[in-house]
């Protein structure tokens, strides 16, 4: 028997994979605490400038997003490839971004409702006017407070 | 059969496939989120009461067209220049009255003094949106060029750097008092005032 359980000299031990949970565990909470559930769909090309003097986006609760961009590919039959603005899941018009503001203002708490802020995620590439338009009707609602969602980077990257 | 003492061990084989499975969950719902930018106040609609009379040597005019020119002060400038010939606008002291102004050139057909000095900002509709940022970021980068000069000077730190802290949630009470005085003071010794015009229409 005992020339059975001998084992070889030259046989090499396995790697023990007993760490390799915890390796991966160590991933997953990383990637847990940096990142966020996306909360919609975008429909629209979103490739955001560049800016360098940008301030950080603290207190997440309260910001109110609004996309701008030309439609993604496989919405480009329905919609052209003219820059669109999305609110929440779909495509809307620069009318309708008021009531939209209105709406989500209505949803937060009280005592936020005044210190909201409109977080503009444009894409690079799209026309001021529709920006303009933007700008309007937030001015006719009273929200005044904006911020140009930019990636960090050199500013001049934009013309090039 | 002889009993084995202690219980048998539970197979922990399947545990790394199990995290692989959550990891992998995680990393397609999840987005890093770009939350940073450059922050804007909009004008009010409603036209103030009073008409306030503004010189127009403390206007510095900046127009964008739609190929992205840029015409500041009635000069054809380059992007690159822009933040300098700001930051000389914004300095320029005309009245003597800003002793911190180290740079100013004391020109009379420029601004009297910072807290003066308007910057206003005209773009097409036409104009591509990234070409806006840019000069948007030039010119706040002007006024966080000179706060930064002053607040070194004064407090030995960075203002941009302060006023980062002051956002920060985790900054405890008794610093952002004091970070809140310090940033004021820098605020008011060159005042953001950067105006956002109606955009004019294209053609004519």
């Amino acid at each position: 028997m005992s020339k059975f359980a001998k084992k070889k000299s030259g046989d090499l031990p396995a790697v023990s994979t007993a760490s390799l949970p915890d390796i991966v565990f160590m991933l997953l909470f990383f990637f847990m605490t940096v990142t966020v559930m996306k909360d919609n769909s975008l429909k629209v090309e979103n490739v955001l400038p560049n800016a360098s003097e940008i301030k950080k986006l603290e207190k997440k609760d309260r910001v109110i997003t609004i996309y701008v961009g030309p439609p993604t590919q496989e919405y480009q039959k329905l919609f052209g490839t003219e820059s669109k603005i999305q609110l929440n899941d779909k495509f809307a018009g620069p009318t309708e971004v008021g009531d939209y503001i209105l709406m989500e203002r209505a949803k937060k708490p009280q005592e936020l409702q005044n210190v909201l802020t409109t977080s503009l995620k444009v894409d690079k590439n799209a026309n001021m006017g529709l920006v303009s338009d933007i700008k309007q009707e937030l001015r006719k609602v009273n929200a005044l407070k904006v911020n140009y969602t930019t990636y960090d980077g050199d500013a001049f990257n934009n013309v090039k | 059969m002889a009993r084995r003492a202690g219980a048998p061990e539970v197979n922990a084989g399947s545990m790394a496939d199990i995290a692989f499975l959550l990891l992998i969950f995680f990393l397609v719902t999840t987005t890093i989120e770009t939350d940073a930018g450059l922050d804007r106040m909009l004008p009010p609609i409603e036209p103030p009461e009073t008409d306030v009379v503004i010189k127009q040597k403390n206007i510095f005019q900046v127009n964008i067209n739609k190929n992205g020119q840029l015409l500041a002060d009635g000069e054809l400038i380059n992007l690159t220049d822009l933040r300098a010939k700001a930051m000389g606008f914004l300095e320029n002291n005309g009245d003597g009255s800003c002793n911190y102004c180290s740079g100013g050139k004391k020109d009379a057909s420029s601004s009297d003094n910072p807290t003066k000095a308007i910057i206003s900002l005209k773009n097409d509709r036409e104009t591509k949106y990234g070409t806006y940022i840019t000069v948007q970021n030039e010119l706040v980068g002007a006024y966080n060029d000179l706060r930064n000069r002053e607040a070194k000077r004064l407090y030995k730190r960075e203002f941009t750097e302060m006023e980062a802290e002051y956002i920060k949630q985790e900054t405890p009470a008794s610093v952002k008092e004091e970070l809140k005085e310090k940033i004021t003071a820098i605020q008011e010794m060159f005042p953001q005032k950067l105006s956002e015009a109606e955009t004019s229409t294209s053609g004519s």
